[in-house]
C-alpha cells in the first residue's frame, strides 16, 4: 500500500477531530456524564437513606421488642405476686380457722363439761329424791315391821357407805 | 490495587497481542502469497496491454485499501469527490471526474493555467509535453502541489463525525427531559460510555483526576469503532475504512502524544529524566531509552490500529480473490466460509481495537499524571 498524498487525510483528520472533540464535548459528553453523574449521586443518596431508614426501623424494632419484654417480666412479677398473696391468705384462712375451731371445740368441750357436771349434780339430787321417796316408801313399808326396818336402815346405810 | 489492574490488563494485553500475531501472520502469508503478482505488475505496465489482463488480486486489494479520489459505488458508478490543490498559483478545486477514471497519468486537466494529470492516486504537474517523466524504478520525477482533496477516506470521515454528532447529542438532550433511567438510543449508548469512564478511564487515570479526559477518550473510542465497523459494511456510503489509513491512526496517536505529554507532572518527569533508583551512571542509558519510549508507545499505538484493520481486510478480501485466481465458482463455499468468519472476527476486532487504543491511550496518560509510584 502507498501512502498518496497524506496531507488530505492528515489536514481533514486533525481539523475534523478537533471540531467534533469541542462539539462532543460542549454538547454530549459534558451533558450525558454530568447526568450521568447527578443520576448516580441521586442513586446513592436513595441507597443510603433506604439503608438510614432501615437502621431505623430496626432500632424501633429492638425498642418494641425491649418495652414487650419488659411488660412481660412486669406481668409475670405480678401474677407472682398475686399467686404468693392467694397463698398467704388461704394459709391465713385456714389457721385462723383451725384456731377458731380449736377455740369452738375447746368451748364445747368446757360446755360438754359443765353440763355432764350439771347434769351429773342433777342426777345426784334426783337420785338422791328419788332414793328418799323410794326410802320413804320403803321405809313406810318396813315400818310395819320393826325388825327388819332396823335391818334395812343399816343395810342402807352400809350401801350408801361403800357408794360414796 | 493499582498493582493488581496494572497486571490484569498487560494479561489481556498479551492476550490480545497473541491473537495479533495470528492476524499479522494470516496477513503476511498473503502479502508473500500475493506478492510475486505484485512484481508483474510493473511488468505488465512496461510490457503495455496484450489482450486480456491477468486477475491481479493484489491490484485489487491495495486498490480497496488504498484511499481514492473517488467513492466506488459498484460497477462503474462512482461518486466523484472535490479535488482541492494548493498549488504554486493559490487554490484550484475541481470534481474528480474530470480525470475520467484515468489513473496513468493519460488525461490531463487544465485549471488556471495549469495542467494536472493523475498516476496511481497522486496528481501531479504535468511535464511541458503534457506527460510525466519517470525514474529508473519508475517513480514519476514531476512536482505536485498539496493535495487537501476530500478523498474517500475524509468523505468516510465527515461521515463518521456526522453521523456521531447525530447519535450523541440527541442522547445528551435525552437527558434533560429525562431524569430517570436512560430509555431508547441513550439507554444503548449510555453502558458504552460508562464502560470507558469505569473500565478504561477511572482504573487507569483514577478517579479524581480521569474527568479531564473522558471527552478524548471517548471521541476516541466511539471514532475508531465507527471507523472500524463502516469498513464492513459493503455498500455505499460505507465501504471506506478510516482506520485503515495509516495517517489518521497516526493523528490519533499524536494527540495521544501531545496529551500525555503535557499532562506529563513532575513524576512523570522525573522518571524519564531521574529514573529513581537507578545509579547515576546508568542514567547515560536510561535517560535515551526512557525517552525513546514517550515516542514508542504512540507509535505502536498508530501501528497496531491500521495493522489490525487492514491486515483484517486484506485477508477477506484475498479469501474473495481466490475465486478469481483458480477461476472457479467451485471455490466459493471456502472463500464464503472463511471469509464470513473473519468477517464476523473482525467485528469483534473493531471493537477489540477502539478498546485496545483506548484503554493504551489512558494508560499512557494514567502514567503521565499518577501522583506516586
Amino acid at each position: 500500500m502507498n501512502i498518496t498524498h497524506p496531507e488530505s487525510l492528515l489536514f481533514w483528520t486533525v481539523l475534523v477531530f478537533i471540531i467534533l472533540l469541542f462539539l462532543l464535548r460542549k454538547f454530549a459528553w459534558k451533558p450525558i456524564l454530568s447526568a450521568v453523574k447527578t443520576r448516580e449521586n441521586s442513586i446513592n443518596d436513595a441507597l443510603a437513606a433506604a439503608e438510614e431508614a432501615r437502621k431505623e426501623m430496626q432500632n424501633l424494632k429492638a425498642d418494641n421488642e425491649r418495652i414487650i419484654k419488659e411488660a412481660r417480666a412486669e406481668r409475670d412479677t405480678l401474677l407472682k405476686e398475686a399467686r404468693e398473696m392467694k397463698e398467704k391468705i388461704i394459709a391465713d384462712a385456714k389457721e385462723e380457722a383451725q384456731q377458731q375451731g380449736s377455740k369452738i371445740i375447746a368451748q364445747a368441750k368446757a360446755a360438754i363439761e359443765g353440763e355432764k357436771k350439771a347434769a351429773l349434780a342433777e342426777l345426784k339430787s334426783q337420785v338422791a329424791g328419788l332414793s328418799v321417796e323410794i326410802a320413804e316408801k320403803v321405809v313406810k313399808q318396813e315400818f310395819s315391821d320393826k325388825d327388819k326396818q332396823l335391818e334395812l336402815v343399816e343395810n342402807m346405810i352400809g350401801e350408801v357407805g361403800t357408794l360414796n | 490495587m493499582r498493582q493488581n489492574f496494572e497486571t490484569r490488563y498487560f494479561l489481556e494485553i498479551k492476550d490480545m497481542s497473541i491473537a495479533r500475531k495470528t492476524v499479522k501472520t494470516l496477513a503476511f502469508l498473503t502479502l508473500l502469497f500475493v506478492s510475486p503478482v505484485f512484481s508483474q505488475e510493473h511488468h505488465n505496465d512496461q510490457s503495455g496491454d496484450s489482450g486480456e489482463e491477468a486477475f491481479d488480486p493484489t491490484e485489487v486489494i491495495m486498490h480497496h485499501i488504498s484511499d481514492s479520489h473517488e467513492f466506488h459505488i459498484f460497477g462503474d458508478v462512482s461518486l466523484p469527490l472535490p479535488v482541492i490543490l494548493w498549488t504554486n498559483n493559490g487554490l484550484v478545486t475541481f470534481m474528480s471526474s474530470e480525470f475520467h477514471h484515468d489513473e496513468t497519468g493519460e488525461v490531463i486537466v487544465e485549471k488556471n493555467g495549469m495542467k494536472f494529470v493523475r498516476y496511481h492516486d497522486e496528481i501531479y504537474y504535468a511535464g511541458a509535453d503534457g506527460k510525466l517523466s519517470f525514474d529508473g524504478e519508475h517513480h514519476p520525477l514531476n512536482d505536485r502541489p498539496l493535495n487537501f482533496s476530500i478523498t474517500k477516506n475524509v468523505f468516510t470521515l465527515f461521515l463518521s463525525a456526522a453521523l456521531m454528532l447525530l447519535i450523541f447529542i440527541p442522547v445528551a438532550q435525552s437527558y434533560k427531559k429525562n431524569q430517570g433511567a436512560p430509555k431508547g438510543l441513550a439507554g444503548f449508548m449510555e453502558p458504552l460510555i460508562l464502560f470507558v469512564r469505569n473500565d478504561i478511564a477511572i482504573p487507569n487515570i483514577g478517579k479524581k483526576k480521569h474527568e479531564k479526559y473522558m471527552p478524548y477518550l471517548l471521541t476516541v473510542f466511539f471514532l475508531i469503532w465507527l471507523g472500524n465497523l463502516f469498513g464492513l459494511i459493503p455498500f455505499f456510503p460505507f465501504t471506506g475504512t478510516l482506520t485503515n489509513d495509516i495517517v489518521f491512526t497516526g493523528v490519533l496517536a499524536v494527540f495521544t502524544f501531545l496529551i500525555t505529554t503535557f499532562s506529563g507532572n513532575k513524576h512523570y518527569w522525573g522518571h524519564i529524566f531521574a529514573t529513581p533508583g537507578v545509579p547515576k551512571p546508568l542514567l547515560l542509558i536510561m535517560i535515551p531509552v526512557e525517552v525513546l519510549g514517550m515516542f514508542t508507545k504512540p507509535f505502536a499505538l498508530m501501528v497496531r490500529l491500521f495493522a489490525n484493520i487492514t491486515a483484517g481486510h486484506i485477508v477477506i478480501l484475498s479469501l474473495f480473490s481466490l475465486i478469481f485466481i483458480f477461476k472457479t465458482a467451485a471455490v466459493s463455499p471456502v472463500s464464503i466460509a472463511f471469509a464470513l468468519f473473519m468477517f464476523v472476527l473482525e467485528l469483534l476486532v473493531a471493537a477489540l481495537q477502539a478498546y485496545v487504543f483506548t484503554l493504551l491511550s489512558a494508560l499512557f496518560i494514567g502514567q503521565a499524571v499518577d501522583d506516586h509510584h
